[in-house]
Parts: structure tokens; sequence; C-alpha cells
């Protein structure tokens, strides 16, 4: 089996892994962990052995890399005389509808993972699974908790 | 409610991924990653498809709409980490223009031989010693290559040359001067020993 030239891959799955990423973990740090992703797929691409679900294994790597960035966060968290409660995000990092995309970088690492792959992605619950290292029933037990947190928390 | 919930997810608005791309390359390029780096150069001769390795120039292709073809090549025969990265072919590209100019008769490029073997290479490497300015023959660059019968295999070897122009196959032409094949199209090979001035008559 030979392998697409990763041009190819990374031009043809570019968008999908920036817009996972921008919707898990926001529009500033997308850019640095597309970056993290790309090159860990780089790295590690001419051991692959399948080129037949690029897109899912680039998915698998971004949402590793999307957890590493939320746990990073958390053992940095901006110093508290930086935080303005009051402060609406920058206009040009905002997404359209940015107090939700707020409660949805707040779920627990795999309803996160697996709201965004569902919803913004329109993953089919087995290949959710595949991607989440996952059964498709777990897969469909996170979008399930995930999506009953967003409604109970956002209104 | 969940309805709506679920339509709000799917839009994340526009991102940027060229600007992405565009960072993801530089790192890529600096961190060592990028086996293949390869760039469309510009020529009169038509759009040039260049690839170097980090041993040196590995693949100068007349591009004819098989840039992709050349690409999967690539992949396949040198290493799949095939880079769009224009700026590792900065040295290239102002050789191959300076060239184009008449104002260099001489590249001094670094080669990657490793799409080559064998009597092919040796043909090829026979074939690089001749300068600018003189011409070959099948029969001259069989005996460079060792085996002064070949004339035949020689003259597939130089049809199989990963990177005319800069292995200047072009200056390869019939013992009595009938001007033979060329990789690109005897145009080119016309066009190539014109501005040269070598073009038998």
């Amino acid at each position: 089996m030979s392998l697409p030239p990763f041009q190819t891959v990374l031009e043809e799955h570019r968008e999908d892994v920036l817009r996972f990423l921008t919707a898990s973990i926001g529009r500033q740090e997308a850019d640095d962990v597309f970056q993290e992703t790309f090159l860990a797929a780089l790295r590690a691409y001419p051991r692959l052995k399948r080129a037949d679900n690029l897109r899912g294994w680039l998915l698998k790597i971004a949402s590793r890399k999307a957890i590493d960035a939320h746990r990073a966060r958390k053992r940095a968290p901006v110093p508290a005389e930086h935080v303005d409660p009051g402060a609406a995000p920058p206009a040009s990092s905002a997404l359209p509808d940015e107090p939700l995309w707020e409660a949805v970088r707040a779920l627990p690492d795999r309803q996160r993972t697996a709201v965004v792959l569902r919803f913004t992605f329109d993953l089919a619950y087995r290949e959710l699974g595949d991607v989440m290292d996952s059964s498709e029933e777990a897969a469909r037990r996170n979008v399930f908790e995930g999506l009953k947190k967003l409604r109970e928390e956002y209104r | 409610m969940t309805a709506d919930l679920e339509r709000l997810l799917r839009d994340v608005g526009p991102v940027d991924a060229n600007a992405a791309q565009e960072r993801f390359v530089r790192r890529a390029v600096d961190d060592g990653l990028a086996d293949v780096a390869y760039a469309p150069v510009d020529s009169p001769v038509g759009e040039l498809m260049a690839a170097v390795t980090r041993r040196g120039l590995v693949r100068l292709a007349y591009e004819d709409g098989r840039g992709d073809a050349v690409l999967s090549d690539l992949a396949a025969r040198v290493s799949p980490r095939v880079i769009e990265a224009p700026a590792r072919l900065d040295d290239v590209r102002r050789q191959l223009d300076e060239y184009f100019a008449g104002r260099r008769h001489a590249f001094d490029l670094a080669i990657d031989w490793e799409l080559t073997h064998g009597f092919t290479r040796r043909v090829l490497q026979s074939t690089a010693r001749i300068p600018f300015g003189e011409l070959g023959t099948y029969r001259s660059v069989a005996t460079g290559a060792g085996n002064a019968a070949a004339v035949r295999a020689a003259g597939n070897a130089l049809g199989a040359n990963p990177m005319p122009i800069v292995v200047p196959c072009h200056r390869i032409v019939r013992t009595g001067g009938a001007l033979g094949g060329y990789t690109g199209g005897v145009q080119r090979k016309e066009f190539l020993l014109t501005l040269e001035g070598t073009l038998p008559r």
C-alpha cells in the first residue's frame, strides 16, 4: 500500500481539523494546537498502516491534543488579576455563539469531544467510537450526557 | 430547544486554514520533517515541478498536468512526507532563472540520485559532466557509463532522467547530428540547445 503525499492529506483535512479544534478549545488556541496536531501526524505518517480513514486518524490526534491543551490550561490558569469577568472576548476570537461554546469547553474531556464530533462533524456513532477508542455505546452515552449538561447550563 | 442547540453546535464560524497551514509548513521545515519539499517553478519551457530532499535536488519535472502523479511517485519512492515548501526551493528557482536568462552556464546544486540506479545512474552522471556549449552522443554516454555497446539502454536511461535541464540530457544527440528524442518533447530540446547555441543544423 502506498500513502498519498502528506501535502494532499493536509489540504484535504486542514479545514476539518481547524474547525474541530476551534470548537473544542476556542479560536485563540486552535491555531497552536493545529500545529501540534499536524506535526505529530507528519512524524507518524510513514508508519501508518492504512490510508482509508485519514480524517478519522487526524481527528483522533486532534482530540488528544485538544485534551492535552485543556489540561495544560487547568494547570496554568490565567492569573486572577488578569481576569475581567465582565469583559467580552475580543470580536476576532469570538465564535458565533460564544456562551454556548464556553459551556461546551467546560464539559468533561470525553463528553466535549463526543459532542463536537457528533454535532459539528455529523460523525456516525460507530466512527465516533473509532476516533475516541471507545465502543459505539460509550460514544452514544458521552454525547447524551454532554448534551444533557449543555441543556441544563446553557439557556 | 434540543434541535436548536444541535443547530447552534454546527456553526463554529469561518476558520482561516490557510494561515494555519503556512505556520505548520514553516514548523515542519524547521523541525526537519519535510523529507521531500517541492514547489512549482515557472520557466520559458513551461511550468516545472522541483523537489529537494535533505541531500539535494531529487526531481525536476515538466509539469504538463502530471503534477499529482509526480508527487505520488515521490511519496512512494522517496518518502510520503511530501510538503509544498517554496522557500526550500529558492536556490533551485534562482539558478534556473539565471540559466534561462543566459547568465548561468553551470548549476551549482547538490543532487540526490535516489531515484536512479545502476546503469541509468551512471549514464546520467556521465551526462551531468557534459558542459554548457557542448554535445554528447548516446554512444559517448554509454561509454562513459562503462558499456559502449549499450547505446539503446543509454537512450532509455536518458528518457528516465528525473532531473532534466539540470542533468542536461538535452545535450545528447545521435551520432551524425540528428536530434534524437527528449523527455519533455523535442521542441523543448530545440529550445534548450538554441539557448546554449549548440542546436545541430
